[in-house]
């Protein structure tokens, strides 16, 4: 095998690539990258057994072959190459070794038998269906800050993404929850969608999946079976097994009938709350939100280090109520909102509270509270 | 050699019976005006308690412990010359000794007898360290000059005030660590006043059984027992580096135990990190419907040590040992600190999940740390779980039923699998 390829496009795929395979190896061939040269194109294929990867990149391909080199070895190299490079590679399999060169630098890499490289196995997918970037975007970064890291709710430690029916319409709708705070966010349905299996999509390939998105014009071709969801672009195919488990019945958990309503310009909120969170250095800063008659005030009050307060201006007319919040999610729902206010909906002190961006039903926020 | 009245507090040399009163109560010894630490165990506690405030009570066999099907948790020496003795089965011991008084026990009357004698034993020393509510050790060094008087009277002046004040008897153990001193204070009950002094330290402990040190329980002893260890001098025969290959740090603590050594410090309030429990099975158990009935039992006894000393902990670990003595541990964090029995078993239940098909088990454990003030747990509640808080609200029900009526007065069905 041999090709030469321009290095920032070599580095754009090798990236991709590195990023899946795990920095803690005990199987030699997963930390390798495969590289396979034919016709006018180069392919590179990454893998952890969970999410394969496969990047393909235009080079002029002078010998079609294939070999596998180590991942990150080869992205530290590209990197460190200057810009604007012809790095020219060039698998010699009697020696086991790759050599990459460019302009002056040379190196020798050891290689494995590309025989020995796992493929996933394709398999059928029962949902095939197009959908543009900005859409697939905005379902995920919107619910990933809520998937739960933990081990032993494994269903949680992903995005479930599934269709849902809002307002009789049918949607593409994505739900994170770590039992503390939850986030539902809905789309309209692609076309072809309507069949779709609901699948937890882990959360290394939901961060996996972002780099695909970052192109406003791009289609994503979506599959998706029981088992498995594949990512598309004509560039890049990003496929992964989905988390075995029953996602939990979310929707009994969501207040529809929360009656006391605040409204606050979500940007002024999320700065106090980060403010008067400042004196606590506790694990789990607790923040107190007091409300009546068009005042809210946010306090603080942190026995060993020292007390804060601020008050702002807000909409609220039911009766007073005085209620507890983790800061930090405080502050991780209030940032999700990007046009209007937020408006978050009370119960009790002691009931989930939900928060919405104006009347926006499309992405909601559901928050445990806590003592205070 | 010097000696001391334990009933006027003269101090005295060598004398069998007091000059002054007369008394044949005399303790004597080489070293008794030099040794600080101490360890006062209360006689009987439970049931000199109840004797106390029921005199009719006194001289009738005494038993303190939960209805027929409960175990014995105390007896008074009446009842134990018929040999009935804590941990036996309730029945056993009616057998034995048919004419008992049986009592549940009133924690709160105990617990108000245990602070009045902490502070007594805070007038002596600040280095008081309680083991339970009727045991502590304390580090009488520098306390002479303050006092007037050696440790050994001031001891012999606690145990008098508390007979008089309180009318409860304890026994002291005196010596030079906390290890002997805690032998010590077992070795003449009741009301005993025992010394065990530096020279004589190797020579006690010659051919006392391993299961003497603190730590060695059937487990242990039988591990021992496999390596031909059976005495404490079985044990002098073993390099230390031999033992701590053996043993691991266990070996390191055997080799010091074994020799009087005992470095440790009595350390008031000494900062709990961790609570767990955990019990060994009589036989190994591999039905699961039975380890989660052990699962709940730990998790109880935890909730309710950590209940008991006001604290939350975020860290649920399990402990399992498979049949052949391989130890598993997973533990998981909390998003915040717990001291609820339902929290704590639901978490570990989740853990034991993980590892349920590597049974059967010889032991089972749960345990609870990075521990919190109390104010700090359960704080928020699980959106997943919204029945959470109700369980914890019936919990918290169940134990204020529990302090009113005794401990069996209501349980869960699953603690009786």
């Amino acid at each position: 095998m041999k090709f030469s390829i321009e290095r920032g496009v070599l580095l754009k795929a090798v990236s991709q690539a590195q990023s899946v395979v795990e920095r803690r190896n005990t199987i030699p061939i997963l930390a390798n990258v495969l590289i396979e040269a034919e016709g006018d194109n180069v392919q590179f294929r990454a893998t952890d057994l969970d999410i394969e990867v496969v990047d393909r990149a235009p080079a002029q391909v002078e010998r079609a072959g294939a070999t596998t080199v180590a991942a990150t070895t080869l992205h530290e190299i590209v990197r460190k190459l200057p810009d604007g490079a012809l790095v020219t590679l060039t698998a010699d399999s009697a020696a086991g070794r790759l050599t990459v060169e460019a302009g002056r630098s040379n190196f020798s890499l050891a290689t494995l038998p590309k025989e020995d490289f796992p493929v996933m196995a394709s398999s059928e997918y029962q949902s095939n269906f197009s959908a543009p970037a900005p859409v697939l975007r905005r379902l995920f970064d919107k619910s990933k800050f809520a998937i739960s890291t933990e081990e032993t709710r494994y269903y949680l430690n992903g995005v479930y993404m599934h269709v849902a029916e809002s307002d009789g319409q049918k949607v593409l709708r994505c739900v994170a929850t770590d039992g503390h705070r939850l986030a539902r966010i809905d789309a309209d349905l692609p076309q072809g969608a309507e069949d779709m299996p609901g699948v937890i999509v882990p959360r290394k390939t939901v961060g996996e999946l972002r780099k695909l998105l970052d192109d406003d014009d791009m289609q994503i071709a979506v599959s998706v079976s029981e088992t498995k969801v594949r990512f598309a672009t004509p560039d890049i195919t990003l496929t992964s097994k989905v988390i075995d488990g029953t996602f939990p019945d979310y929707a009994r958990v969501i207040p529809l009938h929360n009656t006391r309503r605040l409204e606050v310009d979500a940007r002024e909120f999320a700065a106090a709350v980060d403010r008067v969170a400042t004196v606590s250095s506790e694990r789990s800063r607790a923040v107190k939100m007091q409300m009546e008659n068009d005042r809210l005030v946010l306090s603080v009050n942190a026995p060993d280090s020292g007390a804060a307060e601020e008050e702002l201006a807000v909409a609220y007319s039911d009766e007073p109520l005085e209620i507890g919040f983790n800061a930090k999610y405080l502050l991780e729902i209030a940032s999700q909102v990007d046009r209007e206010n937020a408006v978050f909906l009370f119960n009790s002190a002691g009931d989930p509270t939900l928060m919405r961006e104006g009347n926006d039903d499309s992405a909601i926020y559901v928050v445990m509270p806590m003592r205070v | 050699m010097p000696a001391l009245c334990r009933d006027c507090l003269s101090e005295l040399q060598d004398n069998r019976r007091c000059p002054n009163c007369g008394s044949p109560r005399v303790v004597s010894h080489p070293e008794l005006f030099d040794l600080t630490i101490a360890h006062m165990d209360c006689d009987a506690f439970y049931a000199s308690v109840e004797k106390r405030d029921n005199p009719e009570l006194a001289d009738k066999p005494v038993i303190i412990g939960g209805g027929k099907r409960g175990v014995v948790s105390t007896a008074c020496y009446i009842a134990r010359i018929r040999g009935v003795r804590s941990a036996m089965p309730m029945f056993q011991a009616l057998r034995l000794c048919p004419d008992a008084v049986v009592l549940r026990p009133r924690m709160d009357a105990y617990a108000e007898v245990s602070r009045k004698i902490r502070a007594m034993m805070e007038e002596l020393t600040p280095a008081v360290e309680p083991l339970s509510l009727d045991e502590a050790f304390m580090d009488l060094s520098g306390t002479r000059r303050l006092h007037g008087a050696p440790p050994a009277v001031m001891l012999a002046r606690l145990v008098r005030r508390m007979k008089d004040e309180l009318g409860v008897t304890g026994s002291i153990g005196l010596s030079h660590n906390k290890f002997l001193a805690k032998v010590a204070s077992d070795l003449d009950k009741p009301r005993g006043f025992s010394v065990i002094g530096r020279a004589e330290t190797a020579d006690f402990l010659k051919d006392k059984p391993v299961s003497l040190i603190w730590g060695v329980g059937p487990s242990a002893q039988a591990a021992l027992d496999r390596a031909g260890i059976r005495t404490i001098s079985d044990l002098l025969r073993w390099d230390r580096s031999a033992l701590h290959e053996r043993f691991g740090s266990m070996g390191d603590r055997l080799w010091h135990l074994a020799r009087g050594q005992d470095r440790r410090a009595v350390s008031a309030n000494a900062p709990v990190k961790s609570i767990s429990n955990e019990t060994t099975f009589a036989e190994d158990i591999a039905d699961p419907d039975i380890l989660d009935g052990h699962l709940w039992r730990m998790s109880e006894k935890v909730a309710d040590r950590a209940k008991a000393k006001r604290l939350a902990g975020r860290v649920v670990t399990l402990k399992l040992k498979r049949a052949d003595h391989a130890l598993l541990t997973r533990r998981v964090a909390l998003r915040d600190a717990t001291q609820i029995a339902d929290r704590i078993y639901r978490t570990a239940r989740a853990l034991f999940a993980q590892v349920a098909d590597r049974a059967p088990f010889r032991l089972l454990g749960v345990g609870l740390s990075e521990l919190y003030p109390e104010a700090q747990a359960d704080i928020s509640g699980d959106l997943l779980d919204p029945d959470a808080a109700r369980r914890a609200r019936a919990e918290r029900t169940a134990d204020e039923i529990r302090r009113k009526f005794g401990p069996n007065a209501i349980i869960k069905g699953r603690a009786l699998r």
